[in-house]
């Protein structure tokens, strides 16, 4: 089996062979993904395939196209560099274009565990049946999940690079017929992903959640779980903290000036030891850490080279496939852990949310968002957790929840979330996160009315 | 190709699988998008394989590659096996399929023009001219989108099935974005995401981009100086294209058989309908008839035979206000009792088919816009979709739309911003008390229905016309 580094030399080759002036970067990726999903406690899809992930990009007299396949047979090849350039041939100037990326090294191979890449259905069957067995006897639902990568950049100007990572993954509620209750986690190596564990845990939580009420809308003070910060995190990088919003001026960010409370540091780093995605980007540039929001302060955009070059700054090394329309995208964020875990005890009266679901933005400059609770949310009164409240539905900025002043506990211990900030990049994503107090949250409604 | 399908369907049987089938897939994409009068991304993706599913006892499995040699068939074939023999570690209850027409059949969709075979170079032409003359309007972004798919699929199952289809579907779409004080405005034609059916490149010509690109530029300022949709309760008209996202989610994804059976509840959710109320519960008024039909010429979830192998059929799902369907795989029917399938769909070779939407949508009333504004005292008119959430029993909805324009006395008159209506479905439903006709039924398209784990992306097809619904929410900001 040829690797992935040599189908990309090859393809080079064959760009060349048939328009020596034409610049191209291409990308090969062998991924194998198995995810068993199940419901009602039993397994009820039980998927996996193994494929190719070849992107060819060509400039070509000042124009550009792309071009994808999954084969890689010569007949594949040639097929998809006799249709990228003929696509460029047809296509109007691109006056955006921003060259290829230079020589340049990578700062890791990334994470790899054999075992997981290796991983046999059994062993994630094996997991779903102690999620299960651990969930004392309530209804079960969610997934366990393995891939792995092999990618490999290479472009006419010299840069080539490549990497791979695997990851596991688990995501699952408890049900009681009233209430859920979620766990999840995410590792490089299924063997750090204990479904008894989980299970146990989805189970105390929809236990808790059993007894609900309805409650008043207005703004209430919070604690979000992991869960629901994940989303927070996303909605500012997909519709703020991105290069293109930046350039196309529906950006709430302001690099430089104090946006967030001084208690959040937001950052991505593909070189650290949690890292899933690649250390590489789709335009090849190494992946360096991002400080994203440092003390409160804007500090970082990630942009790609598009998106740099019309910014007048320089690429991040955040590039993705399909990056021209959502721009560029982070692949391993975390948000910065605090000094305690214990974020109730000083809450007088407020709310405990565990998720968010199906968060919309309402407007991208003041990033106001509408969408519901999951997963649980309780009374908090007196520093206490009391009564369970059913699902409420928020219309909520999600800059104004983070502004100055506005944070006033971030957790020490810290969730990783399966929940991926970039699901089009190559690779998989990594996402740490901690819980959050902060000190209003608009609540609209109810789901019950 | 049905030779790689037969090889891995025998595969899988003679590794245990008592039930095999396989779908030979090659799938042809073409987009383009364009920004300010340049074109922005070109991208072409072209991709082969074999997904095979295996049921073994009462567990399935699934597996796919990217090689259709004869190897790989097998291999592909014996491995669905194993992954079903895996899955039987922790079991479902006894399952039988429900029967499907076992047939041998060919089908095409109808397609005028091959939209792949349109030059590249007038394809980006329409683009850029529409991004150019939306600019030249003075807005500060005007995107424009075309994207075309052209799939062949080559289905046989052990009970005998062998059939190939064809299915060429396209569309497109603009929009631009202006930018005020602390906020922005959207205006797109003809749908927040564009148009698109199961049809040729004579859909993208009969929309006519360039004709309306001046108008949505100049929408899009007035919109920044528009007042506020006002908050408070009032009557509400929505647009076809709005009434397409409705129906969309609180009446297409509620109705879909592995959310009502819990099967979806980890992550795209369940439903409110409980099954034992199927064919009396009341889902909305008397002008509320729903047909979920996969043979409507040119809508976008119209098809020959599902990913089962079951002939596109209509079903009625709401009738005169009673809720009265489902939308059904072969596996979830025969668990609850039904006798019909017919929904099920992968978005590609290497993808599970799961229950999808096919064309769901209303039967036309009695009435017309111009009516229902004649009609309406106080109220709202709301058109094209901006944002849209709804709980995951799909129930509670905030929606937001482009545009409104405020109505008073019979009359439409000024523009309105960030239009937003909420409701909880069945109460919303139920106070829809006009509903246009056939002469303002369109079958829009949806390219981006996500569900599942991994990922899907389905395309539903959703008739729809403009309705007044009465005493609704409206104007939920933070």
């Amino acid at each position: 089996m040829s690797t992935v580094q040599d189908i990309a030399a090859r393809i080079l080759e064959r760009v060349a062979d048939k328009n020596p002036a034409a610049d191209a970067a291409v990308t090969v990726s062998r991924e194998s993904s198995a995810l068993t999903r199940f419901a009602e406690s039993f397994i009820h899809q039980n998927v996996a395939d193994e494929c190719y992930r070849v992107v060819l990009q060509v400039h070509v007299d000042g124009r550009t196209a792309a071009a994808s396949t999954n084969r890689t047979t010569p007949d594949a090849v040639s097929a998809l560099v006799t249709s990228a350039l003929a696509a460029a041939a047809l296509t109007q100037e691109d006056a955006g274009w921003a060259g290829l990326s230079p020589r340049q090294d990578v700062h890791t191979t990334g994470n790899w565990d054999e075992a997981t890449a290796a991983a046999a259905p059994d062993a994630r069957a094996r997991a779903v049946r102690s999620f299960v067995d651990a969930a004392a006897g309530l209804a079960c639902a969610g997934y366990c999940q393995t891939k792995s990568v092999e990618a490999a950049f290479a472009n006419s100007a010299g840069q080539a690079v490549s990497a791979r990572s695997t990851q596991a993954s688990m995501d699952a509620i408890a049900r009681t017929g009233r209430s859920d209750g979620a766990a999840r986690t995410a590792a490089i190596a299924l063997s750090d992903v204990d479904g008894a564990e989980l299970g146990a845990a989805a189970a105390a939580k929809a236990l808790a959640g059993r007894e609900q009420f309805g409650l008043e809308p207005g703004r209430y003070e919070v604690v979000l779980e992991p869960g629901a910060v994940s989303d927070l995190v996303s909605g500012l990088l997909w519709q703020g903290l991105n290069g293109k919003a930046v350039v196309e001026g529906r950006s709430f960010a302001r690099l430089g000036e104090q946006q967030f409370d001084p208690a959040v540091s937001l950052w991505d780093d593909s070189t650290d030891e949690h890292a899933t995605g690649l250390p590489f980007d789709a335009e090849g540039t190494p992946k360096r850490r991002l400080e994203l929001v440092t003390a409160g302060l804007t500090a970082g955009i990630p942009h790609d080279r598009r998106t740099a070059a019309a910014g007048g700054s320089e690429t991040t090394g955040h590039a993705v496939e399909g990056g021209d329309r959502m721009g560029a995208l982070p692949t391993d964020v975390r948000l910065g852990p605090g000094a305690t875990d214990d974020l109730i005890a000083d809450v007088e009266r407020g709310l405990l949310i565990s998720d968010f679901w199906y968060t919309r933005a309402l407007d991208p400059k003041t990033l106001i968002y509408t969408g519901l609770t999951r997963n649980g949310v309780w009374l908090i009164e007196d520093g206490r957790l009391g009564s369970a409240v059913s699902t409420l539905r928020f219309t909520q900025s999600y800059v104004d929840a983070l502004a100055p002043g506005a944070v006033l506990g971030v957790s020490r211990s810290m969730q990783s979330s399966p929940r991926a900030i970039a699901p089009m990049a190559s690779g998989s994503s990594s996402l740490l996160v901690p819980s959050l107090r902060l000190a209003s949250w608009n609540i609209t409604g109810g789901a019950a009315g | 190709m049905f030779e790689a399908a037969t090889r891995a369907v025998e595969a899988a049987l003679g590794a245990g699988a008592r039930y095999a089938d396989a779908r030979v897939m090659h799938s042809r994409y073409e987009s383009m998008t364009a920004q300010n009068g340049q074109v922005e991304d070109l991208t072409q993706r072209d991709t082969v394989g074999i997904g095979v599913r295996a049921l073994v006892g009462s567990s399935w499995g699934f597996f796919a590659v990217p090689d259709l040699d004869a190897a790989a068939a097998r291999r592909a074939g014996e491995t669905a096996a194993e992954i079903a023999r895996a899955s039987a570690l922790v079991p479902g209850a006894d399952l039988e399929l429900v029967s499907t027409e076992v047939r041998q059949d060919s089908w095409t969709s109808a397609c005028d023009e091959d939209p792949l075979s349109v030059s590249m170079s007038d394809k980006g032409d329409l683009l850029v001219g529409v991004t150019a003359t939306m600019r030249q309007a003075g807005v500060p972004l005007a995107s424009a989108l075309y994207q075309i798919w052209d799939t062949e699929k080559w289905f046989v199952s052990s009970e005998g099935h062998r059939i190939d289809q064809r299915i060429r579907e396209c569309g497109a779409g603009m929009h631009c974005m202006t930018y005020g004080e602390g906020s922005t405005q959207r205006r797109s034609y003809p749908s927040f995401r564009g148009q698109y059916g199961t049809a040729g490149w004579e859909l993208v010509r009969s929309i006519d981009l360039p004709a309306h690109a001046e108008r949505i530029a100049a929408e899009a300022t007035e919109l920044l100086t528009a007042p506020l949709c006002p908050p408070g309760t009032t009557d509400v008209i929505l647009g076809g294209e709005q009434m397409s996202l409705q129906i969309h989610e609180s009446v297409g994804h509620a109705v879909e058989l592995d959310r009502i059976l819990g099967w979806e509840a980890g992550y795209a959710g369940t439903s409110w309908l409980d099954l034992s109320k199927l064919g009396r519960l009341r889902y909305g008024s008397d002008l509320m008839t729903v047909t979920a039909d996969p043979t409507l010429p040119g809508a976008l979830g119209s098809f020959g035979y599902d990913d089962e192998g079951t002939p596109a059929a209509a079903n009625d799902i709401v009738r005169d206000g009673i809720w009265v369907g489902v939308l059904a795989g072969r596996d979830s029917a025969s668990i609850a009792g039904l006798d019909y399938a017919g929904a099920v769909r992968a978005d590609g070779y290497a993808r599970i088919p799961m229950v999808r939407m096919t064309n769901v949508g209303l039967l036309p009333g009695p009435d017309t816009l111009e009516s229902m504004i004649a009609a309406t005292d106080d109220g709202i008119f709301m058109e094209h979709n901006r944002s849209w959430s709804i709980d995951d029993k799909r129930r509670n909805f905030q929606f937001g739309c482009e545009i409104g324009w405020e109505i008073k006395g019979g009359t439409r008159g000024r523009l309105l911003r960030n239009p937003t209506y909420t409701g909880i479905g069945p109460g919303f439903w139920a106070s829809m008390d006009m509903l246009a006709g056939e002469s303002e039924r369109r079958f829009w398209g949806t390219p981006n229905c996500g569900k599942g784990q991994p990922g899907q992306t389905g395309h539903t097809g959703h008739p729809a016309m403009p309705a007044r619904f009465r005493n609704v929410r409206v104007g939920v900001r933070a």
